[in-house]
């Protein structure tokens, strides 16, 4: 692949030591930071903590305590701010992929009456940043239009808003207006109804999408602060990164800095192990969105 | 929804009136057959989109109306809202802070950009004419962006911490003097878009390459024939063919980094001496500090007046692409 620099140079003698240089220094640059912050935390989250008060700092632990890990996981009751992310995260996923597939399959195939007006209602959101919303959507999940209920506290506030995503049924229907009309109407003639349709034809094609739209909606929830935040006042029911960020001013350091890498662990396995559909959500949702 | 074969049917009933077996039915029978299969069709459709219809409702269309309607009214949930006009308006104009708030977020974005929108084109340029390693490249650059943007604050923070913190000792060690970094009123918005770019330069370094990597070849091969040096080539060959993504991320980092929260209200609390105070922390005071949601409404209102000219823009520039 021809690229800025023509492979020619790139094979002289001084075009060969340019290279070695160019490389080695960006290697170096990178390795400083963007891994460098990274073995700090978890060292740092290993040395005791009159270590961590010294001035300056070490860069190799002189004591290590992995036991930390451990202290900060019954300390920050840990177990139970994961289980509330868990059940926060995975829910706004599932609410999602429960909503907003049957939304783009009913707009991309089925074509019913309005449906452009409905899609572009929908697509309308998109042009409002999202923290333009966060007061009068605060005030809506405090008590419900006509229902009155109260969702404060409820991990239904995190995973209702959330399947209100645009960009979710935008990206789906993009992807069910190229799956051919001709395999909807073959099922339809077995007399298979748009449901089971939808169920035995669609969604194992689809694959690839979903995975995208899952990963999203997962990493974005689990990152999500402010509205976390908002709604979930009552400590026990708060999210790692609101109750990481409560206690930040009275935990012993140590234990706050291994609470850190224990909070970031899943996302970053996620990544190791998702990279492709990860990088792959990543130009679908900037460019083409 | 009709296919062309039931349609070529229903023109020439007469001509085949039974085909293959079929019974013969009257024009108006099948029509009312056709009829009834559109309605059905479209009431399958509807029963497939009425969650989400309700979702939208609630979350996002109700709200909107809402919205506006707060920034008119006094809401404190103890007393029933009363109408204000513009009052909520005039009481944030009022407010010394209102405008230090936008002379921050102003800078935040303006800083934000020349180091959030050069370094990651520059990086992606780079990277892009590597042969090794690439893999590795690419993950590193992307791993902090899948660290919670609450860690990478708190992380920072401890970075910046002007004792054992990692900059003053390495600077230390160096022999150089340390930074007071968020404890200072000219730095602390300065330390605050490093950490917003470190953290995020991940994704747009990655579309860039993307991007990149759809620059054909022999475009670089013919300016090279005609004499265009690195330089030149790069002005001429790159910029133009990734003009759109340029500018596209552009709206979105704009759009983005002025709706910047978590790291001034983690880091700094709006300090010291009101400096990081953002636009947005502002308006979480109003409302979940002050308890006055009218005028953080109003606040929301004006953002998104601020922000909505390039959110359409940028939903414009994107749909048109889509087209092409």
């Amino acid at each position: 692949m021809r690229t800025l620099v023509s492979p020619g140079a790139l094979r002289s003698p001084r075009g060969k030591v340019v290279y070695g240089v160019v490389f080695a220094g960006t290697l170096a640059v990178f390795l400083l930071a963007f891994m460098f912050p990274l073995y700090w935390v978890v060292t740092g989250a290993m040395k005791s903590p009159q270590e961590l008060a010294q001035t300056p700092a070490t860069l190799v632990p002189h004591e290590w305590h992995p036991e930390t890990f451990a202290d900060a996981w019954d300390q920050l009751s840990l177990g139970k701010y994961f289980l509330n992310t868990l059940v926060v995260a995975g829910g706004a996923w599932l609410a999602q992929l429960a909503i907003d597939v049957p939304a783009a399959f009913a707009l991309s195939k089925l074509r019913p009456k309005f449906g452009n007006v409905v899609l572009g209602l929908m697509l309308a959101t998109l042009m409002l940043p999202a923290t333009a919303l966060l007061v009068p959507t605060y005030v809506t999940v405090t008590d419900l239009p006509l229902l009155h209920l109260n969702l404060i506290n409820s991990p239904a506030a995190v995973w209702l808003p959330a399947a209100a995503n645009a960009f979710n049924i935008y990206l789906l229907k993009r992807f069910f207006d190229q799956i051919p009309d001709e395999l909807i109407e073959a099922a339809r003639l077995d007399g298979a109804g748009p449901v089971r349709t939808l169920w035995r034809i669609i969604l194992p094609i689809s694959r690839p999408i979903l995975a995208v739209v899952s990963i999203l909606a997962v990493v974005t929830a689990w990152k999500d602060f402010i509205w976390p935040l908002l709604v979930f006042p009552d400590t026990g029911k708060q999210t790692l990164s609101v109750m990481l960020q409560r206690v930040a001013i009275d935990m012993p350091l140590n234990v706050l800095v291994a609470g850190m890498v224990l909070a970031s662990l899943p996302m970053v396995a996620l990544f190791l192990a998702f990279q492709r559909q990860i990088l792959a959500g990543l130009t679908a949702g900037s460019l083409k969105g | 929804m009709s296919s062309p074969r039931s349609s070529s049917l229903l023109a020439w009933p007469a001509a085949k009136p039974s085909r293959a077996g079929r019974p013969a039915v009257s024009p108006e029978e099948r029509r009312r057959t056709r009829l009834k299969r559109k309605l059905k069709e479209n009431l399958t459709a509807y029963g497939l989109l009425c969650a989400a219809l309700v979702v939208f409702a609630l979350f996002s269309w109700y709200p909107i109306v809402r919205g506006v309607l707060l920034s008119f009214q006094q809401v404190d949930f103890v007393n029933a809202p009363t109408w204000v006009g513009f009052g909520n308006f005039t009481r944030l104009f009022e407010d010394p802070l209102f405008g230090v708030a936008w002379r921050n977020t102003l800078l935040f974005t303006g800083l934000a950009l020349v180091f959030g929108f050069a370094v990651p084109f520059l990086t992606a340029v780079l990277l892009n004419e590597l042969r090794h390693a690439k893999a590795f490249f690419r993950l590193a650059v992307y791993l902090p962006v899948m660290l919670p943007p609450v860690v990478t604050a708190l992380m920072w923070k401890w970075f910046y911490d002007p004792g054992p913190g990692l900059f003053n000792s390495a600077l230390g060690a160096a022999g150089l003097p340390g930074g007071q970094w968020l404890d200072s009123s000219t730095t602390a918005m300065l330390s605050l878009v490093f950490v917003s770019t470190w953290a995020n330069m991940g994704s747009t370094t990655l579309i860039y390459l993307a991007a990149l990597g759809t620059i054909p070849g022999e475009l670089y091969e013919a300016a090279e024939l005609d004499g265009a040096g690195l330089w030149k080539r790069l002005r001429h060959v790159t910029f133009p063919q990734t003009r759109f993504v340029l500018l596209v991320l552009l709206l979105l980092q704009i759009v983005a980094t002025m709706q910047v929260f978590t790291e001034p209200y983690v880091m700094t609390g709006g300090g010291p001496d009101d400096s990081t105070v953002t636009v947005l922390l502002l308006l979480y005071r109003y409302a979940f500090v002050y308890n006055d949601f009218g005028s953080a409404s109003a606040m929301s209102l004006l953002l998104f007046v601020a922000l909505g000219v390039f959110s359409a823009w940028y939903v414009r520039l994107t749909r048109k692409a889509d087209q092409s």
